[in-house]
């Protein structure tokens, strides 16, 4: 097995809401995976299931509210979960008595982190909007040489433009490209532009956020491509967030499937598109539109009811129990563990235990 | 032309916006048919002219658009010589639209049920308000709307992007259209919700027999819903056919390059993506002859020079491109020779 360039273990992250009593958003809950070196893992679910969120947290770039984040070896944050579970007997509508579980704070000992500035050299990200993400006062060429002048990696002016011309070849610009202002280029040739970007500081990691989500498809397959020969030149690792479940299929080694917060399937690319074994997997594998006719004439789908609940409140045990057509009882209270079912195949579901 | 009356004629559309930084020729040329109980789908990229040609229809070009040629006819009436009145009678009750965002085409500060009502009232003002109300939840019922009574009273912040494009179905198909044209209608949604709204409009079409335009970019999305499809480039249509042909034999290299660069999601193995070089057309200065032709793989010194004339390649099958042109002449030569 390859090493393990990143692990997180029962991470957590809630945005506390103003006026409300609580925990406020949950939008990452309890999620534990590994990425090895060289790899790309994917990560798909639906918007405000949190895929973002986690890539971020991960990057500590919203800091954790819980959990444990290892990268190289070296743990870059480490706290104790904050809240206790603690069971509320409540009446509803028609004075029937049911428990309901709610979070309470308490208190843990301050977070272990180390500083991020050295690791951001390694750990970079690619944003989703890169005519939002890149500063529109800036030249490309200033904005790339920013990211060198941060971590001081030029000695002399000359390396310094030399560096930048390099960069702006690598992801397929022209160097006089360095002079001009973000908004003269088209949404394919900014996303190249952000990805010169972050790698300026000759990362290892970098955070793909839905890179190609805001393209035109014939230049979706472009950037694809890109991102692909740079991982075999370079030696990188992603972790690709889409929704685009094709083009994460495409991309990535091993897949990771987000709902509502949790992580709820892990399995290598293939293994997950031949055989789901989470009721949502599924769903989601089914629902994609297929670009051949007879293929979607001839597939059953299993079409969802309803909508995805509010991570404000999310239902109780396995949070995918309102929408899932096999729930038990056992599913509304207990949520199910993130564990092994076969071989480099992970699921949390309860069905799966017998 | 056929004998039978096609339902929507439109015949060589242009339009053309005049910005201050010149002509911008959004839509250059357009025909197709449409009939009853068919569904057709318009695929493009961003800025390939595939909405403004839906607006023009509806009559609903902002300005400085303006259809500067060609000619819409709707049940054999002319829609471009329609008067204001005429065409607001027209919007709603024989063709109507549904828009890519939901929450942007519904009004925030009224009700559900105001706006549905609203929009059967336009329409027809003998109806009775009970009568109205009555459709309303009936309409929402039919979209799939579970306890309509409730959500009657609701404004749309109150609902999920699912639901709220459901409540624009249902205020589109409220009046009866024979018409009805879906401008990326799933566009902002899940997946999974995509599916359902997907699923909703088959089983809808198949319930009221009108005939749908779907826009989209979305090839797999056309793969699923549509019977005819047209692709459409830099404000050209490049090729039009049935669903099938275009999937299993298309005719451009446009076409083909589209369905190349697509992952699949059903794929066995993995195969590099075969991307279309170059970037899309600026609009302002669009190249002369074949708008594609700097980006094809195939291209001839006469895809430079001229646009190419439509060729037949199979029943209902045209095409737009100089290597068609090419085979159909050496066709018809073999022909003579034998």
């Amino acid at each position: 097995m390859a090493e393990k360039l990143l692990e997180v273990r029962n991470l957590y992250k809630y945005f506390p809401v103003k006026g409300v009593k609580g925990p406020g958003v949950q939008a990452v809950e309890n999620v534990s995976l590994y990425i090895e070196k060289g790899e790309t893992l994917g990560l798909v679910g639906e918007s405000g299931c949190g895929k973002t969120t986690l890539g971020r947290t991960i990057l500590r770039l919203h800091e954790p509210t819980a959990g444990e984040i290892v990268y190289s070896g070296e743990t870059i944050y480490e706290r104790e979960y904050p809240f206790d579970r603690q069971e509320v007997a409540q009446k509803d509508a028609e004075g029937k008595e049911f428990t309901r579980q709610v979070l309470v704070k308490k208190s843990v000992p301050k977070a272990k982190a180390v500083d991020m500035f050295p690791l951001r050299r390694k750990m970079q990200i690619i944003f989703q909007d890169p005519a939002a993400s890149l500063d529109p006062r800036m030249t490309v060429g200033e904005i790339i040489g920013e990211a060198l002048d941060i971590h001081k990696l030029w000695t002399s002016r000359a390396q310094r433009t030399e560096r930048i011309k390099e960069l702006l070849d690598r992801v397929g610009l022209n160097t006089e490209h360095a002079n001009r202002f973000p908004h003269e280029f088209s949404g394919g040739q900014q996303q190249r532009v952000g990805i010169a970007r972050a790698l300026a500081v000759e990362p290892e990691f970098i955070v793909c956020d839905e890179p190609i989500s805001a393209l035109d498809v014939s230049i979706q397959s472009q950037v694809v491509n890109m991102l692909e020969d740079m991982q075999q030149e370079l030696g990188l690792t992603y972790l690709f967030i889409a929704h685009d479940l094709s083009v994460v299929r495409h991309i990535s080694s091993r897949i990771g499937v987000m709902y509502l917060g949790s992580l709820v399937e892990l399995a290598e690319s293939y293994e997950l598109n031949k055989n789901p074994l989470h009721p949502y997997s599924q769903t989601l594998l089914s629902a994609v539109p297929v670009p051949d006719p007879e293929v979607s004439r001839s597939r059953q789908r299993i079409v969802l009811e309803g909508d995805i609940p509010s991570p404000m409140n999310p239902p109780t045990g396995c949070r995918f129990h309102t929408r899932c057509p096999y729930a038990t009882e056992r599913c509304k209270v207990e949520a199910p563990e993130f564990k092994e079912h076969e071989p480099n195949h992970w699921a949390a579901c309860h069905l799966l235990d017998k | 032309m056929s004998e039978n009356k096609h339902l929507l004629e439109v015949e060589d559309l242009h339009v053309s916006f005049f910005t201050p930084a010149g002509e911008v020729k959004a839509v250059g040329g357009i025909s197709y048919t449409l009939d009853e109980d068919e569904v057709m789908g318009i695929v493009g990229e961003s800025g390939s002219g595939k909405s403004q040609e839906a607006y023009a229809i509806m009559g609903l070009l902002q300005s400085p658009g303006k259809v500067i040629g060609g000619s819409i006819t709707f049940e054999g009436e002319d829609v471009l010589a329609k008067s204001k009145a005429e065409m607001t009678a027209f919007r709603g009750s024989r063709a109507a639209m549904i828009f890519q965002n939901p929450m942007t085409s519904l009004n925030p500060v009224y009700t559900i049920g105001n706006q549905l009502i609203e929009a059967l009232v336009t329409h027809d003002k003998s109806i009775s308000k009970e009568d109205a109300a009555a459709r309303a939840m009936e309409m929402l019922t039919m979209v799939g709307i579970n306890n309509v009574e409730q959500r009657m009273k609701q404004y749309p912040r109150e609902l999920s992007g699912g639901m709220r494009q459901r409540v624009m179905i249902a205020m589109g198909l409220i009046c009866h259209p024979k018409l009805l044209i879906a401008d990326e209608p799933t566009t902002a949604l899940d997946v999974t919700i995509q599916a359902q709204i997907l699923e909703l409009m088959k089983g809808l079409q198949k319930k009221t027999h009108m005939g749908i335009i779907f826009i989209t970019h979305n090839l797999g999305v056309v793969a699923e819903i549509c019977d005819k499809v047209c692709v459409m480039y830099a404000g050209k249509m490049v090729e039009q056919g049935p669903v099938d042909d275009i999937f299993y034999s298309p005719a451009h290299p446009y076409t083909e390059g589209l369905l190349r660069s697509m992952p699949r999601v059903d794929a066995d193995s993995h195969e590099r993506l075969i991307p279309i070089e170059g970037t899309p057309v600026d609009m302002l200065n669009p190249p002369e002859g074949c708008p594609f032709a700097p980006r094809c793989e195939y291209c001839m010194k006469v895809c430079l020079q001229k646009m190419p004339p439509y060729v037949e390649v199979g029943e209902d099958h045209r095409s737009a491109c100089w290597l068609r042109v090419q085979e159909a002449l050496e066709k018809k030569e073999g022909k003579n020779d034998g």
